[in-house]
């Protein structure tokens, strides 16, 4: 297992997706590498920030259009076609 | 430059020899199947509950993927317009959510295709190779981002992502935003669970040395 490996395999990793043996092996060689433990560190921090992310709210001109349209458009189905 | 982000990093503990913890799901609460069957029954006010839950993330999710604010808007008004008259077709297999970024994802893309047609294929083939090498490896300490004020870190984080191509934004949008699964987002993308994959894995890798920029320990604190 060498540093290219461990970049290779570092989605897998963080997911828990691989087999018990080759997990052994990046942690065997993460205990020993200061620069993969780093980058494997730094990219969960970036999923994780990104995760954890909240949207910020909408602004408002936008929210009112959405209710504006939504509203025309289920009062339509809630009224119907009149034969 | 358009805010639409804002963290809560308090799950945060990190340590590389650990296995990630799981994330509570920030989206989806209990009564969302409540909620989806009143609407399915007629009760527009159980609909107008999940709108009002969903808008800033569906809005969130058009503007990432078309980086357009009026297009944005358009995507978020059809999806749920749409979801609504379909909502008869939703089986309840995943989400209600999850079905819903589906319908957004795909209006986004006819909209970003719209604007870009020679440059937006999401099936082609893309170089994953050589460059996501890690050529900066600095530490960035426990929670970088508290580094930072909300709107700030807002601003980082839609500019990084910003400058990342429409494959791999697309891809990263779905798997670590939204959180579908890889099969899910395969499928929402009419891509294979290898070709997400490696996008998403090189999406990663991207975002994590743009980021270096800001967080690396000992600058911006």
């Amino acid at each position: 297992m060498n540093c290219k490996s461990i970049v290779r395999e570092i989605s897998n990793y963080l997911e828990e997706a691989m087999e018990p043996s080759l997990k052994t092996s990046i942690e065997k060689h993460l205990e020993n590498c200061e620069d993969c433990r780093v980058v494997v560190d730094t990219t969960r921090q970036t999923i994780q920030i990104f995760c954890n992310s909240e949207p910020a709210p909408l602004p408002e001109d936008t929210r009112v259009r959405l209710r504006d349209a939504l509203f025309k458009h289920l009062n339509k189905l809630r009224t119907g076609p009149r034969a | 430059m358009l805010l639409w982000y804002g963290t809560d990093m308090s799950a945060s503990k990190l340590n590389p020899l650990q296995p990630r913890t799981p994330l509570p799901s920030q989206v989806v609460k209990d009564d969302e199947g409540s909620l989806v069957a009143a609407a399915k029954a007629g009760d527009i006010d159980a609909f107008e509950t999940l709108v009002g839950r969903y808008e800033r993330k569906i809005f969130r999710l058009a503007q990432n993927i078309t980086q357009n604010k009026e297009d944005a808007e358009d995507v978020m008004q059809e999806a749920f317009l749409k979801s609504y008259q379909h909502l008869s077709e939703f089986q309840g297999n995943s989400r209600f959510y999850t079905w819903l970024v589906r319908i957004a994802v795909n209006q986004a893309l006819m909209k970003l295709r719209k604007r870009r047609p020679n440059q937006v294929s999401l099936d082609e083939e893309v170089d994953t190779g050589e460059d996501t090498m890690p050529r900066e490896v600095e530490d960035w300490g426990p929670s970088p981002e508290e580094r930072y004020k909300q709107a700030e870190l807002g601003t980082i984080l839609s500019s990084t992502i910003a400058e990342l191509e429409p494959p791999f934004r697309i891809v990263f949008q779905l798997r670590d935003i939204e959180e579908l699964s890889t099969e899910e987002t395969a499928e929402a993308l009419g891509l294979s669970i290898p070709a997400v994959k490696s996008r998403l894995l090189r999406a990663r890798l991207k975002l994590r040395q743009k980021l270096n920029r800001y967080f690396k320990q000992g600058e911006n604190s």
